[in-house]
């Protein structure tokens, strides 16, 4: 097993001071730092290796076509898809969610269907469906979920009817940290025969995701919260579903003849890949995964759940401290509130100790709704953050309480 | 917390955890809101006011303690003041708060507003401090919605 002190050399930003202060970074749910191999893998190709792809027969160009599909493939075996060709790159988990909303349900909703999501979802997965909704005369309908963040899955059960056209969930909160429990979700949608989207984009980072394992017909993640380049998206979708939704975008690399009477699309991938695609995220992404199977899960989720029970606990002991989020089964995610301290106030002080966090309604704002809040403080963490830093954190967070409330 | 006695200091806390005028003025004659859609800032700014004067005025916030000191200031700052004495004031503020140039304090001149000038060198916190005046400049002006954005 890797030692903590190479993990963190790995990660060359984490090795400098902000405000003065040595960076202690608790922002990985808003995106994941790089590690130098990554950097290394962009800057390499694009000295050495750049060229587009699918186009040229010249060396470059086919060198590039090559690292390009292997980028694919790395990806597909990342989540265990079946074929490379159920993987698409696109912009971001929110560009895949549009793609299945404009090239999946556009042709099946009709007046008064449904897509099914959950209380707990980011915008980004909410927005898309409202907009195809709409367009149809469609509802998006929200499932309930408890206090505690976690779903209600007999009122979810129940929420599913012949009306639902699509269930789309998150695999990971952002807001809350909460895992849920997707196989069954899935299984339990299956049986009604809807199809289900996940939203992974926080989950990949933390966890082994199994596509065939949760049989969902998509899912959804984006390379920046996994350690590579930002701008870069996957779509996993089943072959069988993709090959037949209507293209998302027109142009070129994704058609087999075009004329002026009609043009003919190639099957996926390439059917959603319009134009030139960002190839060096590509590249940097299989690199980004390439170094998390290096590290090994075990290692992850080992180190993971150390900072996370030493962070629940040290929290836990500071009574002004309300933790939002308590569900059983968590991605290493802290909201919390102090009553006398709003959260803006909490992450501008954190920001001169250089203890990075996010402050505000985390892109959920029908979830604060639904908990009664405005905003929370969530710090979220990853396998290179050390305990020392949650002490830090924590005593940064005893000041700021006596600040406010003296 | 010494690195943070220039922004969190005691003035701003005192006006945070008790606003002055700060709760809503019903009736007025000018209200208008200010949202800050990027933390949620929310709040009121309530007036009572003839052709020449705001005889009174509240501002009601809910949001962060910067936004909420800089409209308790402001009320105190506003009080029974001529419309164009407040337009001169709501200027000096901008300069001060978000003018090119480092100001001059003249804690004469500028009182517990003094202690918001801090958040100068919080570049994304200035619209919390801002906020507050651009609803008073809205609710002087007759319209009833501030934003930041
Ligand atoms: C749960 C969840 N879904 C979707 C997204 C959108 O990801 P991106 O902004 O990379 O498209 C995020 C990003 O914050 C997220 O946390």
């Amino acid at each position: 097993m890797k030692e903590d002190t190479d993990i963190r050399k790995d990660f060359p930003i984490l090795n400098q001071e902000i405000n003065g202060k040595p960076l202690i970074y608790l922002d990985n749910a808003a995106t994941t730092q790089k590690p130098k191999v990554v950097i290394d893998r962009l800057s390499d190709f694009l000295s050495k290796e750049n060229a587009n792809i699918h186009r040229g027969v010249h060396y470059l160009s086919m060198n590039a076509t090559t690292l390009y599909d292997e980028a694919r493939s790395c990806v597909a075996n990342f989540i265990n898809a079946e074929n490379d060709d159920e993987i698409i790159f696109v912009r971001g988990a929110t560009e895949a969610i549009n793609l299945v909303a404009r090239s999946f349900c556009n042709e099946k909703l009709e007046p008064d269907d449904e897509i099914l999501i959950t209380e707990m979802e980011h915008h980004a997965n909410i927005v898309p469906w409202q907009l195809i909704a709409g367009e149809h005369g469609a509802r998006v309908v929200p499932a309930p979920i408890t206090d505690e963040g976690e779903m209600d899955l007999d009122q979810f059960e129940s929420l599913l009817n012949e009306r639902t056209k699509l269930l789309a969930f998150v695999h990971a909160s952002n807001a809350l940290g909460t895992i849920n429990p997707a196989k069954k979700m899935v299984e339990i949608a299956h049986r009604k025969g809807i199809p289900v989207l996940i939203d992974g984009a926080q989950a990949v980072a933390h966890q082994e995701v199994n596509v065939q394992d949760l049989e969902c017909d998509f899912y959804v993640f984006s390379s920046h919260k996994i350690f590579g380049p930002d701008g870069l998206g996957v779509l996993y979708g089943r072959k069988e579903l993709l090959n037949k939704m209507t293209p998302y975008q027109g142009g070129g690399d994704m058609i087999e003849t075009v004329s002026f009477d009609g043009t003919t699309f190639r099957p996926s991938p390439e059917r959603f890949e319009a134009g030139t695609p960002n190839i060096s995220g590509a590249i940097g992404l299989k690199a980004a995964i390439d170094y998390i199977n290096d590290i090994g899960w075990e290692t992850i989720h080992e180190k993971e759940s150390l900072l996370m029970n030493h962070a629940n606990e040290s929290l836990g002991k500071i009574p002004s401290i309300k933790l939002i989020g308590t569900a059983e089964n968590k991605v290493p995610v802290l909201s919390f509130t102090i009553d006398s301290a709003h959260p803006h106030d909490i992450a501008t002080i954190l920001d001169t100790k250089g203890i990075a966090v996010r402050a505000g309604h985390h892109c959920a704002q029908p979830l604060m709704k639904r908990l009664g809040l405005s905003a929370t403080t969530r710090a979220s963490l990853s396998f290179y953050n050390k305990v020392d830093e949650i002490n830090q954190l924590t005593e940064a967070l005893k000041e700021i309480s006596a600040l406010f409330e003296s | 917390m010494e690195d943070l006695s220039d922004l969190y200091q005691e003035i701003i806390l005192a006006h945070n955890k008790r606003p002055r005028n700060g709760e809503p003025l019903i009736p007025c004659t000018h209200q208008a809101e200010g949202f800050n859609p990027l933390c949620g800032d929310k709040l009121t700014v309530y007036l009572r006011k003839s052709d020449e004067e705001v005889n009174e005025i509240a501002c009601n916030t809910e949001g962060c303690a910067i936004s909420r000191a800089s409209g308790s200031i402001m009320t105190t700052m506003i009080q029974g003041k001529t419309v164009s004495e407040i337009e001169k004031q709501i200027e000096e503020t901008k300069t001060l708060l978000t003018g090119d140039e480092e100001p001059e304090i003249d804690l004469a001149q500028h009182g517990d507003m003094a202690a918001l000038v801090g958040v100068r060198k919080f570049p994304a916190r200035i619209k919390c401090a801002t906020l507050a005046w651009h609803a008073l400049e809205s609710a002087l002006r007759g319209e009833v919605e501030a934003t930041t954005e």
